[in-house]
């Protein structure tokens, strides 16, 4: 392809910006997000969550979710001595209003913050049929809620129940990591509302993220290791009984 | 709900009537399979119900994707799944594998089979019916015997590329289910292999039946030796599908891996009715009992057809008790395996039992409206050379 | 060889599946989303669909630009990390526009509570006390001042 100079002079400021575009990921409403330049994670600590439920009102507030559908949910658990394959689990209404006391005494007790992974390998977009729940660039699982055919075939194929169908819109619809929130520099409304920092938002990709140093002194887990999903949320002090 | 399940899980999404299509598909591949031993595999005692089931096999393919249809959340996006299909989804691939067999093979085939009586109708009948005709065979009114040869080749190949197509239709129905590794009461490389073989029962039972009753209804004689060799397919099928399905329950019982205890439960309690009472005992173990009896005793022809009737239909009461046990029963226990929840389907609801109901009958009145355009007795039309060519 | 006339029906069968070819090419290219395939397999306009989303939390750096003087009282107490919002609710609305929302008050009485009440599911170190039989019935901020809420002899709001 022949080019003159003066065609080049006007190509090449919008290619320029065509780059730019194309960096930005999300133009209108981050200009200066750059995708590939992060990588979300979420590091639980469950040796300090207080089981207040303020992460799932949080949240709900945040994102609209419809009561009785949790993009995010606290569990407790009660293990009795050594029968670690056995616990008694509730989640009463998701810990939306907190937990009643525990009747349950003696044993080992604790709570359990759960919600979307993120998985780097998820299965729930491995079998979306029209490509309406995908990942971005920075490691995040969204839906396109203008896209969703509303088959559920990911609400039965995540292994973590963190999916649910939304009784109005009648499509899926899961925790976005506040996808709205963090290009824009904010945290999660879970990670801001929690009293305790049991929940912090991780880029695993900013080397001055503390969450490099954590994972180097702590032992941590995902859940459901086995399944091989590349889940993205750490849980410090995590017990074998958790489901 | 009793026990624990994470708060996403209490209600179910996917309803009876995702429990009617992978057994609607079923009774389509079952249906072509046993044409296609005719057609391929010569198998000549079956001739008198090859056309049957394969008019059979279209009348539950059209209805096949009403029940999705009704059950998405936005069907009139439901297109996206042939524009964008996600190659790495099982069900969008299955679109493609569904638009395949529905127009490539059933379709073809049916046209080749009947072009014939296509034309003479297209000829002899009136009005609408005969533009209908006209329409159907192209144009085209062509049937001397160099013609028909050519049509009987070409559908001999695409009954051939039919079989591993039907195999295909319902197999990728099981591994919907079988490749979803979050759910252990789904996930096992058995699933597909113990679709196809259970839709292969449930098909060929009810051609079985179909036959009996349109020869009942037209007052005619039933083929014993065309019903004896369906009854034999059914009896041999079903014990290759009983074995499977055994397996699977063998192994998970020995190998108790976490999930065991929970699904076991689950089988106990939840499913007792429509898993240990219908599909094994009244579907199963009953009407294998029955066809044994059948082919082991010297029995009249009549005390014959009424345990063929018998059987047949406990086998599609069974083949459909599956397909409910692995929908809804995978559904019901927690991913956590600490806790059960219950399904609750409405009746006059879009997903309800009533459409189920519906749903079921409407391939019956599809399958006579087709029965009265194309007949698939033999016997009813004038000769080709009677009409002027 | 087979006479043209004896096969014309087959081809006359593969024209229409022709045609249902093209018919569905151009159907793809009329319905398909400009934007699908732009960053992957999914709509590219979804990604400013999502970010669009109103937010609700400020977050508590836009709290501390104005309330510096709570932020100082609340750094060097045990409620340092607790967050603005963790017990005043969303108020982005607030912080953009102060005088369109003024925040309620807080209903001590149940959000002390929520995090306080003993549970023996919470960490054995965290404060948690019997409401009931803890300050016999008076509220909470009669004695621990919120933003700062440590009890020392004497302590008054």
């Amino acid at each position: 392809m022949n080019l003159s100079r003066r065609q080049l002079l006007y190509l090449l400021p919008a290619a320029a910006a065509a780059w730019e575009f194309v960096l930005a990921g999300t133009p209108e409403a981050a200009p200066t997000y750059h995708s590939a330049e992060h990588w979300w994670g979420m590091l639980l600590d469950v040796t300090k969550c207080i089981g207040c439920g303020g992460c799932v009102r949080a949240c709900a507030l945040e994102n609209d979710v419809p009561d009785g559908y949790f993009r995010t949910w606290v569990e407790r658990y009660h293990v009795d001595d050594f029968h670690i394959e056995s616990p008694v689990v509730d989640s009463p209404g998701g810990a939306k209003e907190g937990f009643p006391q525990s009747t349950l005494t003696g044993g080992k007790n604790f709570f359990v913050p759960k919600f979307c992974n993120h998985c780097v390998d998820s299965p729930c977009t491995q079998v979306c049929p029209v490509g309406a729940t995908f990942h971005t660039a920075d490691g995040v699982v969204l839906v396109d809620q203008n896209y969703c055919v509303g088959c559920r075939y990911c609400i039965q194929a995540c292994p973590y129940g963190c999916r649910y169908f939304h009784p109005t819109k009648n499509v899926a619809d899961k925790c976005t990591l506040c996808y709205h929130r963090i290009v824009k520099g904010l945290t999660t409304a879970c990670c801001e509302s929690c009293p305790t920092g049991a929940r912090q938002l991780a880029d695993l990709k900013d080397p001055k993220d503390p969450i490099h140093t954590f994972l180097k002194t702590h032992s941590v887990q995902v859940l459901k290791p086995h399944l091989a999903t590349g889940a993205k949320n750490f849980y410090n002090g995590l017990d074998g009984s958790v489901r | 709900m009793e026990g624990f399940m994470y708060p996403n899980e209490v209600e179910l999404q996917w309803s009876v009537l995702i429990v009617l299509y992978p057994f609607l598909t079923g009774l389509v591949a079952g249906a072509f399979i046993l044409a296609s031993l005719e057609r391929i595999f010569r198998v000549e005692a079956l001739k008198p119900t090859y056309r049957l089931a394969l008019l059979t096999a279209l009348a539950f393919l059209v209805v096949a994707p009403m029940p999705l249809q009704l059950h998405l959340g936005h069907p009139e996006r439901s297109l996206e799944m042939y524009l964008t299909p996600h190659r790495s989804s099982a069900m969008a691939m299955f679109g493609f594998v569904y638009l395949w067999y529905l127009m490539a093979v059933l379709l073809m085939e049916i046209w080749l089979d009947y072009r014939k009586d296509i034309v003479i109708l297209s000829r002899t009948a009136t009005g609408l019916k005969r533009l209908f005709y006209k329409a159907l065979a192209l144009g085209s009114t062509n049937t001397s015997p160099t013609s028909l040869y050519v049509d009987d080749r070409v559908g001999w190949v695409i009954t051939l590329i039919g079989i591993p197509s039907a195999f295909m239709l319902h197999g990728y129905v099981g591994f919907i289910f079988g490749s979803v590794k979050a759910n252990p009461w789904w996930s096992t490389p058995l699933m597909p292999v113990v679709f196809l073989f259970s839709a292969m029962v449930s098909g060929i039972a009810l051609v079985m039946l179909m036959y009996q009753l349109t020869s009942g209804l037209r007052e005619r004689a039933v083929d014993m030796q065309c019903l004896d060799t369906i009854a034999k397919y059914l009896f041999y099928t079903f014990i290759i599908d009983f074995t499977l399905e055994m397996l699977d329950l063998i192994h998970r019982i020995y190998e108790a891996d976490e999930s065991f205890r929970s699904l076991d439960f689950m089988v106990h309690t939840k499913l007792f009715l429509s898993q240990i009472v219908l599909q094994i005992f009244l579907g199963t173990v009953a009407p294998l009992a029955l066809l044994a009896v059948t082919q082991l005793v010297h029995l009249s022809i009549n005390t014959r057809k009424r345990i063929y009737i018998v059987a047949g239909v406990c086998t599609l009461i069974g083949i459909f008790a599956m397909r409910w046990n692995v929908v809804i029963g995978g559904q019901l226990f927690s991913k956590s395996f600490l806790g059960y929840t219950t399904y609750k389907m409405g009746f006059v609801t879009r997903e309800g039992l009533g459409p189920a109901i519906g749903l079921m009958i409407l391939p019956f009145v599809i399958l006579y409206v087709l029965i009265k355009l194309l007949p698939p007795w033999y016997k009813k039309l004038p000769a080709p050379d009677s009409a002027a060519d | 060889m087979v006479p043209l006339r004896d096969i014309s029906h087959l081809l006359r069968m593969a024209a229409v599946f022709l045609v249902g070819l093209i018919l569905f090419v151009v159907l793809r290219s009329a319905f398909l989303p400009k934007s699908f395939g732009k960053y992957g397999h999914y709509r590219g306009d979804a990604l400013a669909e999502i970010t669009g989303h109103p937010i609700a939390y400020a977050g508590h750096q836009t709290c501390e630009g104005c309330h510096s003087d709570v932020a100082d009282s609340k750094a060097h107490g045990v409620h340092a990390q607790v967050n603005c919002e963790s017990c005043h609710g969303p108020l982005d609305k607030h912080g953009n526009d102060p005088s369109s929302l003024r925040p309620e008050k807080l209903d001590v009485a149940h959000l002390c509570v929520r995090c306080h009440s003993e549970n023996i599911a919470k960490p054995q170190g965290f404060p948690q006390v019997d409401a009931k039989g803890h300050s016999g019935g008076q509220l909470c901020e009669s004695c621990h001042q919120p933003h700062s809420p440590e009890f020392t002899e004497g302590a008054k709001k």
